[in-house]
């Protein structure tokens, strides 16, 4: 075989190699940018739940802390019976004063279920109304010590 | 430990039922049968819950879940104290819970309470939300008056039914016969009477809040009995505090120029009325029918939660044609070997453990009494369940002898004739109730009929 022939062999070989890297390190640069997106749409939330016991879990943004709660089928007893509906105040939530602040507004029907709470703070909202985005990645949420709907105005007698 | 196996038998198929079963399937050598006496399961879910709350009945699902769970079942149409005891099912199973609610009510106790056009909140509840022994009512809506004693969520569910629009009420699971009778109904105007004052109302602010927005009416009351009420604001924690602000806002507030407009053309009225205790039902001139209902008028002695209403002397007659009582639930005593509490109307309990009788337990409002939300009973049941599970753990409840369970159970029910309907027949009934309602644009048409429903159960 002639040098020449092998020269340019060899010369197809090398341009096959660096085109094949040049695709791998594309591809790779396609995946990394997609999980980088991805993780974004991922937001971690701590819960505390009632017995002190931290769960660490993540979901979509997008979600309400109910829907987190149900997808991820956490162990925290009666949250959420109304299922996200705003006819009972089992997913009262405490947040951090800084995460509170950050929240919209809370319109009345959520505060009238709210006044039902048990254990009602001023950083107290419900679980089915607080919407994840990337601005809360990493909070804390305390599930109160007891999940007590009393439909029961604090000074009268008994309430249906 | 080793493998256990223990049965334990719940008396009612309602919402205290249900979660305290819930609760007792978590840990994997309990199973849980659940006798209800109706072919029907879910009890107050389905027969208390206002048509118009269907959010609330949400719960239905995980009740559903829970009935569906491989170590629960079902047992409708089974009366418990009558086709079989307390004592037999003790014998049956390690553990009983009862937890069958208060199908009875407190009584006004005054002259005139049998006369026709006079029914607990209770019985009218149960007549539009379909309950078999209230289908038969037939509840007189030709007066323009209505006067509902006591102002509790129950008492603004009656008064919301009897004024809401029809075109509202059709999209619900209200039964037929009660979409019929509202459609003719000459009720105009509903009073709803507590003998306390503003401060007092035991209702909650969502539920004012629907009086207050209800399409077609308009609040009217007297300016009057609010004196002092403003004031008192600031001093009020935020629930009350946020509850007496509607209330004010719609008894003494000038409404704005769309408001005001609202109200002139509303057809339909409503209001509260204070410090008023019913003495007596006035009768008609033929004494067969409620005409007018006469009042105790009150004042408010005390002060926080020892507020006491006396009465002043004073005595105001108001026409009406429809009462309605809505005081309160009562639990009645289903069988003699169970300890009762007459005065209160409870089963004696500590912690759900009923007195003086091992492996009887009691959950929701056999339990506490007849007030408190779902949730509520939630809770009291998950309480019930825990205690049963400790006692389990501590030895003080045997579950170490060998029990039938329903194997016993059903063959005592056989024998006397009595055939039980499992959760998969209800789905039957569930399913049937569905199309027949998707016909209508409902969520359901319930059967009023026992037997109907047997039927389809069993079809």
């Amino acid at each position: 075989m002639s040098c020449k022939l092998i020269f340019s062999w060899v010369q197809r070989q090398a341009k096959m190699f660096f085109f094949c890297i040049m695709l791998f390190v594309a591809h790779l640069k396609r995946t990394l940018v997609l999980s980088l997106i991805l993780s974004e749409e991922k937001v971690t939330v701590y819960f505390i739940n009632r017995d002190g016991r931290k769960i660490t879990t993540s979901s979509a943004k997008g979600d309400s802390l109910l829907d987190l709660v149900v997808e991820q089928n956490l162990d925290i007893e009666g949250f959420g019976a109304c299922e996200g509906t705003l006819a009972c105040s089992t997913c009262h939530v405490i947040l951090d004063q800084k995460v509170y602040n950050q929240l919209g507004p809370i319109t009345d029907e959520e505060n009238d279920m709210l006044d039902l709470a048990f254990g009602l703070t001023d950083t107290s909202r419900l679980g089915c109304q607080v919407c994840l985005s990337r601005d809360l990645e990493g909070i804390t949420v305390r599930v109160p010590d007891r999940v007590n709907d009393m439909r029961r105005s604090d000074d009268t007698g008994p309430t249906l | 430990s080793p493998c256990l196996d223990a049965k334990v038998c719940i008396v009612g198929g309602g919402p205290a039922g249900f979660y305290t079963a819930q609760h007792l399937v978590k840990v994997s050598d309990v199973s849980v049968d659940i006798y209800e006496r109706l072919p029907v399961p879910f009890g107050l879910v389905r027969f208390g819950v206002a048509p118009d709350h269907p959010e609330v009945k949400n719960v239905i699902n995980t009740f559903t879940q829970t009935a569906q769970h491989a170590r629960c079942s079902f047992h409708g149409n089974v009366r418990v104290g009558k086709d079989v005891t307390v004592e037999e099912l003790q014998e049956a199973y390690h553990a009983v819970v009862l937890s069958y609610g208060a199908e009875g009510n407190r009584t006004m106790g005054v002259p005139g309470e049998d006369l026709a056009g006079v029914y607990s909140a209770k019985d009218f509840v149960g007549w539009y939300n379909g309950l078999p022994r209230n289908s038969e009512l037939r509840p007189d809506l030709s007066c323009e008056t209505a006067v509902i004693l006591g102002q509790g969520n129950v008492a603004l569910d009656v008064a919301r039914i009897l004024l809401s629009p029809v075109d509202i009420l059709k999209k619900t699971d209200i039964t037929q016969h009660a979409l019929d009778a509202l459609a003719e109904s000459s009720v105009r105007r509903v009073l709803i009477v507590g003998r306390r004052g503003p401060l007092q109302v035991a209702c909650t602010i969502k539920e004012l809040r629907e009086m207050v927005n209800l399409p077609g009416t308009r609040p009217e009351m007297e300016a009057s009995e609010f004196e002092g009420i403003a004031e008192t604001l600031k001093s009020l924690a935020r629930p009350r505090k946020r509850l007496t602000e509607l209330l004010l806002k719609a008894a003494i507030e000038t409404p704005g120029e769309e408001e005001l407009e609202r109200r002139n053309r509303a057809e339909r009225a409503w209001g509260f009325r204070f410090l008023r205790k019913p003495l007596e039902v006035l009768p008609s001139t033929d004494l067969i029918r409620a005409a007018g209902i006469r009042l105790a008028v009150n004042r408010l002695e005390g002060d926080g939660e020892g507020v006491r209403a006396v009465a002043t002397g004073e005595v105001e007659d108001v026409e009406c044609g429809l009462v309605i009582s809505s005081i309160g639930y009562k639990s009645l005593l289903i069988d003699p070997a169970v300890p009762f509490d007459a005065r209160k109307a409870i089963i004696p309990n500590t912690m759900g453990r009923v007195q003086q009788t091992a492996g009887l337990y009691c959950s929701g409002w056999v339990k506490r009494g007849p007030t408190g939300v779902i949730a509520t009973t939630m809770n009291d049941s998950f309480d019930t369940a825990r205690t049963l599970l400790q006692d389990i753990g501590k030895g003080t409840l045997d579950v170490s002898t060998v029990k039938p369970g329903s194997q016993g159970v059903s063959a005592l029910l056989e024998k006397r004739g009595v055939k039980p309907v499992s959760f998969s027949d209800w789905e039957k009934i569930d399913s049937e109730e569905t199309r027949r309602g998707e016909i209508k644009g409902k969520p359901r048409e319930k059967m009023l009929d026992v037997g109907e429903m047997l039927q389809v159960a069993r079809a």
